[in-house]
C-alpha cells in the first residue's frame, strides 16, 4: 500500500483530499468509499491523513504481566513455568544466598572491612531474568545485578576477592567493590558511568548477529539510568539494526534518593519502547516466574526475528541506595519495612515452593545455615590475602607498557624504595 | 632548493574543488561567502604560496613513494603505486581492511552512499550493507556501539562525521573505550576500535567544522591518537590504527582531502604508530607538528632558510599525538638545541605544552632558546577570521626567527 502511495502524484492526493474533506466531513479519518488517504510524507509512510486537529495524549498506563500474587498462588495455569524442581530450587537457593551475602557485605562495609558495597535488597527476583538465558548470552549489567553472575556461576570466592581487591580479584583490585565482571561467565564487567553500557549492548548483539552465533544480549539497567542520553541511541540503534538484544529495566522507583515521579512523567520506561519500535512487556520484578516467563519469551522473539525487546520489571528498592547512603533522609522507614513484610520476591518464591512440596522449614533452615557458613568462610578467605602487586598499576592501560608509563613505573618504585615507610608494601603481593 | 610555489594557492584549491560538503549544518552558500574571502585576501608574502600540492614531502611518482625506510619489509616496497588524494587513500586503507577480517564493519552516520567526504564510496557495494552501513544520528550512540562490538572481539571502524561533533561520545570514549581493558583486569578490552573523523581547518568551517580536539584525548589514559600529513600516511597508518589492539582516534585533516594527492602504494602495509618521522634533517632548531601544519611549516622553514643563509631547520612530524614519539623529538632538540611546536588547536593545554614541558625536562641543558609554540589563539575557531587565527606560515616563520635570534 504505501509503495503504491508513493509514486502517486502529490497533486493527485491534495485533489483526492480535498474531496474527501467535502464529502465527509463527520468522519475522524479522511476516506473514501471507507478508504483512509495515507501520508505521503516518508518520515511516517504508516500514518493517515485527519481533519481532526487532535493531540495525542498519554492514555492509560501498560499492565503488569504477573503470574503468581504475592501469596505464590498461579491465577493462571497456563502461565506456570514448566520447570524442575531442580531449577526452581537454585534459584530460590540463589536469591537467599544473594540476600545473606548482602547481610555480610553490608555489614563488613559498615565495620570498614570494605570500601564500599550495594544491596540487591528487593531485587531478588532479577535471578528469574538470568535462569532464562543460555550461557552463550552476552549479559551487560549496572551494578546491582549480583544475582544475576551469582546465579551464573559466580562464585563466592570470586564475590569477596573483588569486594577485598585482593591478589586474586580478576580486575586486579582496580575498580570498586561491586563492579564485577567475568569472561567465563559472559558477563562483561561493571562500570560506574551510569547507561554507558546500553549503547553498547546493541553493538555487542550486532556482533552476535554477524557471527551467525543463536545468543542474545541481555542488557540491565534502572529507571534512573534511562534517563541518561545513552538510553536513547541504544534502543533506536538496536531497533533500527535489527540487534537482538533485550533491555531489561529494573524499575526499583528510586534512583538514590530521587523518586520516579521526578525522573520521567510518561507511563514508566515500558512506554518509551513503543516509541522507539522496540516489542515492550512490564512485568512484576517480585514475581520471580512473571520475570522468568517475560525473558524466556523476549529471548526467542529476539533471535527468532533479531530484534531488541524492552522489559521493564517493576519493583521497590528496598535496601540504601548503597553504603553512602541512609534512605531515611528521604522516605519512611515505614514504607520500606512494608515492602520488606508484604511483598518480596523471595517469600513469593518460596511459598510458591513450599506448595509444590518442594521446599519446607527444615530444608530452609540447613540451607540458610549452610550458605550463612560458605559466604563467612570465602569472606575471612578474601579478607587475608594480600593485594595485588603494585605494578599491576601500570598495566593494562594499554595492551603493552608503553615507554611512558614504563617510565612512570620506574619513577613510582625507586620513589616508593627510597620512603618506604609511608607506604603500605607489605599488604601487597611482590611482583609477578 | 627553495621553490618559488606560484601556482594555485590552497584556498583556490579548496575553493574550486569543493573540499567541504554540504553537511547538516553548512550550507553551500558558505562556500560562496568564503571564494570572496579568499578573493580579498592580499597576496602571500615572500613570493611563497602555501600549498600541499607543491609540498617536496608529497610524493610524485612511484620511486619517491617506495624509497620511504618504513615500507621496507612490508610487501609493498616492490610493488604497484596509484595516485590517489587523502580521502582515497582512507577508502583504499578501510577497503583493504573489510578484505582482509571478516570481523570488520564501517559505520556511521551517512556512510553507506560513500560518507560526506566520500571516504567510505562503494564499500557498502562492496562487502554488503550488513559491513558498511549508516547509524541513526547520535554520536555517542555510535561511540557505544562501536564499544559493545569491539568488546566482542570485532573489528569497529566508525566514523564521526567531524571532529567537532566528538564530544557527545567524549563519555563513551574516555570513560568506556579508554578504561575498557584496565578495569576489567584485562579479560576484556576494546582493541578492534577505530573512530575515524574529519577534523582542522577548511578555509571556512567556522566554530564546528574546524576543530582539533586532539588534545583532549591523551588526557585519558588508555586511548592511541594518530593524525596523518598526506595520502600514504593516512593509508598505512589507518591500517595500523585499525589492526593496533587498542582503541585509536585516528584524525584527518580535511583540508588535505583532495588537495593532498600522491603516489600511495597499492597493497596492504602499515606504518608504525607512536613513530614520529624526520621530514627533513637540520642542525640549528626543530620544527614539530603534525596533520595539514607540516605543510605551513615547510613553508615557513623555506622562507626562515632564505632570510637567514645557512640556518638549518630539522621538520618533524609526529604522526602519532599519543602516546607520543618521545624519542625522537628529545633527541632532535638534544642536537639543536632549539624547538618550535605548531598546532592549529587552541594554545592553551594544546598538546604543544606538553611536548614542551617534556622536552624542557629531558633536554634542559642544551634549550638555547625558549621553546616556542605556534598555536590557534584560545578563542573558538572563527569563520569569517581564519587566516588571522590559524598558525599560517608566517606565524611559524616568526617563531623560528624567534627561536634562533633569541
Amino acid at each position: 500500500m504505501s509503495k503504491i502511495l508513493r509514486v502517486v502524484r502529490p497533486n493527485i492526493l491534495a485533489n483526492l483530499n480535498y474531496g474527501l474533506r467535502r464529502n465527509l466531513q463527520t468522519s475522524t479519518k479522511l476516506c473514501l468509499d471507507g478508504v483512509k488517504v495515507r501520508s505521503k510524507y516518508p518520515g511516517a509512510l504508516d500514518s493517515y491523513f485527519s481533519h481532526e486537529l487532535k493531540f495525542i495524549t498519554p492514555t492509560e498506563a501498560i499492565d503488569t504481566y504477573r503470574v503468581m500474587d504475592e501469596n505464590g498462588v498461579i491465577s493462571h495455569p497456563e502461565n506456570e513455568p514448566g520447570v524442575s524442581q531442580e531449577f526452581a530450587t537454585k534459584i530460590y537457593q540463589d536469591m537467599i544466598t544473594l540476600n545473606s551475602m548482602d547481610n555480610i557485605l553490608y555489614d563488613a562495609q559498615r565495620q570498614g572491612r570494605i570500601s564500599f558495597y550495594m544491596t540487591s535488597y528487593g531485587e531478588e527476583g532479577q535471578i528469574g531474568s538470568a535462569a532464562a538465558l543460555t550461557p552463550e548470552d552476552v549479559i551487560y549489567g549496572q551494578y546491582r545485578e549480583a544475582g544475576v553472575i551469582l546465579h551464573r556461576g559466580f562464585t563466592l570466592d570470586e564475590f569477596m576477592n573483588q569486594c577485598y581487591s585482593n591478589m586474586h580479584d580478576v580486575g586486579k583490585g582496580r575498580q570498586m567493590p561491586v563492579h564485577y565482571g567475568s569472561k567465563k561467565l559472559n558477563f562483561q564487567t561493571i562500570s560506574s558511568p551510569l547507561a554507558t553500557q546500553i549503547p553498547q549492548a546493541s553493538g555487542a548483539a550486532y556482533a552476535l548477529k554477524m557471527e551467525g552465533k543463536k545468543a542474545v544480549v541481555m542488557c540491565y539497567f534502572g529507571e534512573g539510568a534511562a534517563s541518561e542520553g545513552d538510553f536513547h541511541p541504544a534502543l533506536n540503534m538496536a531497533a533500527t539494526l535489527n540487534c537482538p538484544v533485550i533491555f531489561y529495566c529494573r524499575n526499583n522507583g528510586f534512583a538514590i534518593s530521587t523518586p520516579s515521579n521526578e525522573q520521567y512523567r510518561g507511563d514508566g520506561i515500558a512506554a518509551r519502547g513503543i516509541g522507539y519500535g522496540v516489542d515492550t512487556i512490564r512485568v512484576d520484578g517480585n514475581d520471580v516466574w512473571a520475570v522468568y516467563n517475560a525473558t524466556k519469551t523476549a529471548r526467542a522473539r529476539a533471535l527468532e526475528h533479531n530484534k531488541p525487546i524492552l522489559i521493564e520489571a517493576m519493583t521497590y528498592r528496598v535496601g540504601h541506595h548503597s553504603t553512602s547512603d541512609d534512605s531515611t533522609a528521604y522516605r519512611s522507614k515505614q514504607e520500606v519495612e512494608d515492602w520488606k513484610r508484604l511483598d518480596n520476591p523471595i517469600t513469593r518464591t518460596r511459598k510458591w515452593l513450599e506448595a509444590k512440596g518442594w521446599w519446607d522449614q527444615t530444608k530452609e533452615d540447613e540451607f540458610r545455615k549452610k550458605i550463612r557458613k560458605d559466604i563467612l568462610t570465602a569472606f575471612s578467605k578474601a579478607e587475608s590475602v594480600v593485594k595485588p602487586p603494585v605494578e599491576e598499576l601500570f598495566n593494562d592501560v594499554y595492551d603493552t607498557l608503553p615507554l611512558h608509563l614504563q617510565k612512570q613505573k620506574r619513577e613510582m618504585e625507586e620513589h616508593v624504595k627510597k620512603y618506604p615507610e609511608f607506604y603500605p608494601t607489605k599488604a601487597f603481593a611482590q611482583k609477578n | 632548493m627553495i621553490k618559488l610555489l606560484n601556482q594555485r594557492s590552497l584556498v583556490n584549491i579548496l575553493s574550486k574543488n569543493n573540499v567541504l560538503p554540504s553537511s547538516r549544518l553548512l550550507l553551500n552558500k558558505k562556500f560562496h561567502a568564503s571564494a570572496s574571502i579568499s578573493a580579498e585576501s592580499p597576496p602571500p608574502a615572500e613570493g611563497f604560496h602555501p600549498g600541499v600540492a607543491h609540498s617536496q614531502f608529497i610524493k610524485k611518482n612511484r620511486d619517491e613513494a617506495l624509497r620511504n625506510p618504513e615500507l621496507i619489509g612490508t610487501g609493498v616496497e616492490h610493488g604497484e603505486t596509484k595516485k590517489l588524494n587523502l580521502f582515497q587513500s582512507v577508502n583504499d586503507a578501510m577497503s583493504i581492511a573489510l578484505a582482509t577480517d571478516e570481523k570488520s564493519v564501517v559505520f556511521g552516520e551517512d556512510v553507506a552512499f560513500g560518507g560526506v567526504f566520500r571516504a567510505t564510496m562503494g564499500l557498502a557495494e562492496t562487502f554488503g550493507k550488513d559491513r558498511v552501513f549508516n547509524t541513526p544520528l547520535t554520536e555517542q550512540g555510535i561511540a557505544g556501539f562501536a564499544i559493545g562490538m569491539a568488546a566482542m572481539g570485532h573489528t569497529a571502524i566508525a566514523e564521526m562525521q567531524f571532529a567537532d561533533y566528538i564530544f557527545p561520545a567524549f563519555d563513551q570514549i574516555v570513560n568506556e573505550a579508554a578504561k575498557y581493558r584496565y578495569r576489567s583486569g584485562g579479560i576484556f578490552d576494546v582493541g578492534g576500535l577505530t573512530f575515524r573523523s574529519p577534523c582542522s581547518a577548511v578555509g571556512h568551517g567556522g566554530l564546528y567544522h574546524s576543530q582539533s580536539p586532539e588534545a583532549f584525548f591523551p588526557h585519558a589514559s588508555g586511548l592511541k591518537v594518530v593524525m596523518p600529513r598526506s595520502p600514504i600516511q593516512a593509508k598505512g597508518l589507518l591500517l595500523a590504527s585499525i589492526r593496533d589492539r587498542n582503541p585509536v582516534i585516528f584524525f584527518e585533516p580535511k583540508i588535505l582531502y583532495r588537495a593532498a594527492v600522491e603516489h600511495v602504494p597499492v597493497g596492504d602495509y602499515e606504518l608504525p604508530l607512536g613513530k614520529a618521522e624526520v621530514l627533513k634533517s637540520g642542525k640549528d632548531v626543530t620544527i614539530l607538528g603534525w596533520g595539514s601544519q607540516i605543510y605551513a611549516l615547510e613553508n615557513a622553514i623555506q622562507i626562515a632558510e632564505e632570510k637567514f643563509p645557512g640556518l638549518s631547520c630539522e621538520l618533524i612530524d609526529l604522526r602519532t599525538i599519543f602516546p607520543w614519539d618521545v624519542e625522537t623529538v628529545v633527541n632532535s632538540v638534544n642536537k639543536t638545541g632549539r624547538l618550535v611546536i605548531a598546532h592549529e588547536a587552541p594554545k592553551t593545554m594544546g598538546f604543544a605544552a606538553e611536548i614542551a614541558s617534556t622536552v624542557q625536562e629531558e633536554c634542559f641543558l642544551r634549550l638555547e632558546a625558549p621553546i616556542q609554540r605556534v598555536c590557534g589563539y584560545d578563542t573558538p575557531f572563527p569563520l569569517v577570521f581564519e587566516k588571522f587565527y590559524v598558525p599560517d606560515m608566517h606565524r611559524c616563520f616568526e617563531a623560528i626567527k624567534n627561536a634562533v635570534t633569541y
